[in-house]
């Protein structure tokens, strides 16, 4: 069902962990399945002056897919302008893993929403202006937070740890 | 005499491809096949005989070797039709009803009262829609909410032909409450449905207090057994209808059976040749029914050994398991098939804890949303109101007749190690 190139990622994943000295964090959850993904950049300028994601790393509780979509798309968005990074999507991530099961493919959307939110918040906590994808993309995933944090209501451990 | 094989085996292959676009695209596909290194590893792995450990027996069984033995000359020698007055047909005839009186004793049945079917979902089908077909009039079904799919959703789609529906509750282990199912029952109650033995955490239901209950309200009841035939004795008497399916005993799949009591109304669903007293048309699937008889006389015959062992397995799993953190059990710790444990994972996910353990081997299942196709948890975990993310984390190990020591050692080896690193890469850190 999934790829050898899935199967890779998943295996040894690739920026796995909490980075320590992070800019901001991306957290979503999937509402399709329930699942959830933290993702930390470290924001750097480089040699021109351009903001970079210099680092990057993820922890995430979901399926294979999940797993090595996290994986894969912490390796594209790697070393990438801010503006760059706004613009992956999840079908890349998908095709860089060389394909997903069709009923997989929202995991891959996990990976884009908590590239998305990181550097969101990002801007926002800098008091930048949001580009109007990235604030219309805010909207949209904040609104299935809200309905995951519903549904796990029942969890506390993820209660804690999400505050 | 290598380049002879070739050839023929390249001949077989254009052969059964046929048309010429088929064969081509296949010899395109071919590369990428063997290129792939997942049907590489289990290509290898088959090859080496690197140690595969199956502890998914209740999804199906590997067919035991006394039983393709026993099948296979109905497959060859004596291929007549059950049906047919010839000599083939007689002959197999004969075999098959040595069969049915063979699966009756075990059931403590007659002959008369089995319906050989292609598998237990037919079987449920059958039970439920054609005591429905029988006593038109009776307009109330009542099953738990943990039933097998092929009851559940045959009683769904009966809510659309007008039927009503109680679906009951069952309690953190799986079981039902009797005094609401004695209240449950109406008039025009029709039948109650309720499994001997839950496939995905292995509760047990006490069949003859609720057989009983049914007897003095007048109902019928059907109890799917699927996962508790040939494993533990099935105490019947207050039973009606029970099904059976052969894949989960170490039979072949696609055969089953409906035991259906004397006298119990029951109307055909399969219309045809009126085979099986006309009950169920269709060729008697005669290999099946040899191999089904064979597999229960290997169940039967190594019975409590065989559950001495596992349940052995069973308590070992619960202990040990319950020695990793942030770990429960789902189900009974004690009333419950040996066969079967369910255990959740805080903080992870099942389906990846699957894949990582198949990386090693070994053969699990998961009631996560994650592995379904609809994305939705196992409605059995659901219904024991266990957190949502606990029911993400399932795990079902099922054992089985070949299960050894050795193999559930290896898991325990194994599944701890698996669950930290999953525990590793999740946002959600256990014990913290
Ligand atoms: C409890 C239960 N009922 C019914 C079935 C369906 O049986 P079959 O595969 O023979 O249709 C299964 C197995 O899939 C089962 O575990
Ligand atoms: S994360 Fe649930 S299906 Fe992939």
């Amino acid at each position: 069902m999934y790829t050898d190139k899935v199967i890779e990622h998943f295996r040894h994943p690739h920026n796995m962990g909490k980075l320590d000295d992070y800019s901001a964090i991306g957290k979503v959850g999937n509402i399709v399945c329930g699942d959830v993904m933290w993702l930390y950049i470290k924001v750097e300028k480089d040699e021109q002056g351009r903001e970079i994601i210099a680092d990057i790393s993820w922890e995430t509780f979901g399926c294979t897919a999940a797993i090595a979509t996290s994986s894969m798309s912490s390796e594209i968005a790697k070393g990438k302008t801010l503006d760059a990074a706004i613009a992956i999507t999840n079908r890349e991530v998908a095709e860089g893993l060389g394909g997903l099961p069709p009923v997989k493919m929202h995991c891959s959307a996990l990976a884009a929403d908590a590239l998305n939110e990181a550097i969101y918040a990002y801007l926002a906590e800098a008091g930048r202006e949001i580009p109007p994808i990235l604030a219309r993309r805010h909207d949209r995933i904040s609104k299935e937070v809200i309905a995951l944090e519903e549904r796990y209501r029942a969890f506390p451990e993820a209660e804690e740890s999400a505050t | 005499m290598l380049l002879r094989i070739l050839i023929s085996a390249y001949q077989c292959q254009s052969v059964a491809l046929g048309r010429r676009g088929d064969l081509r695209r296949s010899v395109m596909r071919t590369p990428v096949h063997l290129t792939n290194r997942t049907n590489l590893v289990s290509f290898l792995q088959v090859i080496y005989m690197m140690k595969q450990i199956y502890l998914d027996n209740s999804a199906t069984t590997a067919v035991a070797p006394e039983v393709m033995e026993a099948m296979a000359p109905f497959f060859s020698a004596e291929y007549g039709n059950a049906s047919s007055l010839h000599g083939f047909g007689l002959r197999t005839r004969h075999a098959m009803e040595k069969s049915r009186e063979e699966i009756a004793d075990t059931l403590q049945a007659s002959p008369a009262e089995i319906v050989f079917t292609s598998g237990a979902t037919e079987a449920n089908n059958l039970a439920i829609q054609g005591a429905a077909r029988a006593r038109p009039n009776r307009r109330h079904l009542i099953i738990s909410k943990i039933e097998h799919h092929s009851v559940l959703h045959t009683c769904q789609w009966m809510e659309t032909q007008g039927y009503e529906v109680t679906y009951l509750d069952v309690d953190r282990s799986g079981a039902i409450d009797l005094d609401e199912l004695r209240g449950a029952i109406r008039d025009e109650t029709l039948l109650v449905s309720i499994m001997a033995g839950n496939n995905e955490i292995g509760t047990l239901a006490p069949i003859s207090e609720i057989g009983a209950i049914c007897r003095e309200k007048g109902v019928l009841f059907h109890t799917d057994a699927v996962q508790a035939y040939g494993k533990i004795p099935l105490p019947i008497e207050t039973v009606d209808l029970l099904s059976v399916s052969a894949h989960k005993l170490s039979g072949p799949k696609g055969v089953g059976l409906l035991f259906v009591r004397k006298k119990t109304p029951l109307l055909s669903i399969v219309h045809g040749g009126e085979h099986e007293q006309g009950r169920r048309s269709g060729t008697e699937n005669v290999p099946g029914i040899i191999g089904m008889a064979a597999a229960a006389r290997l169940s039967f015959g190594e019975m409590e050994e065989t559950a001495a062992r596992l349940r052995g397995y069973r308590k070992q799993l619960i202990a040990e398991i319950a020695a990793i953190p942030g770990t429960q059990l789902n189900g009974h710790e004690t009333e419950s098939l040996h066969h079967i444990a369910n255990f959740s994972f805080q903080g992870i996910e099942g389906e990846s804890m699957v894949m990582k353990l198949d990386e090693h081997g070994i053969a699990v299942s998961t009631g996560s949303a994650c592995s379904s196709p609809n994305l939705e948890p196992s409605h059995v975990l659901v219904a024991l109101r266990i957190p949502l993310a606990m029911a993400h984390g399932s795990l079902r190990i099922s054992t089985g007749r070949q299960t050894t020591a050795e193999e559930i050692d290896t898991l325990l080896k194994f599944l701890p190690r698996v669950v930290e690193e999953l525990r590793v890469i999740s946002p959600f850190k256990v014990g913290e």
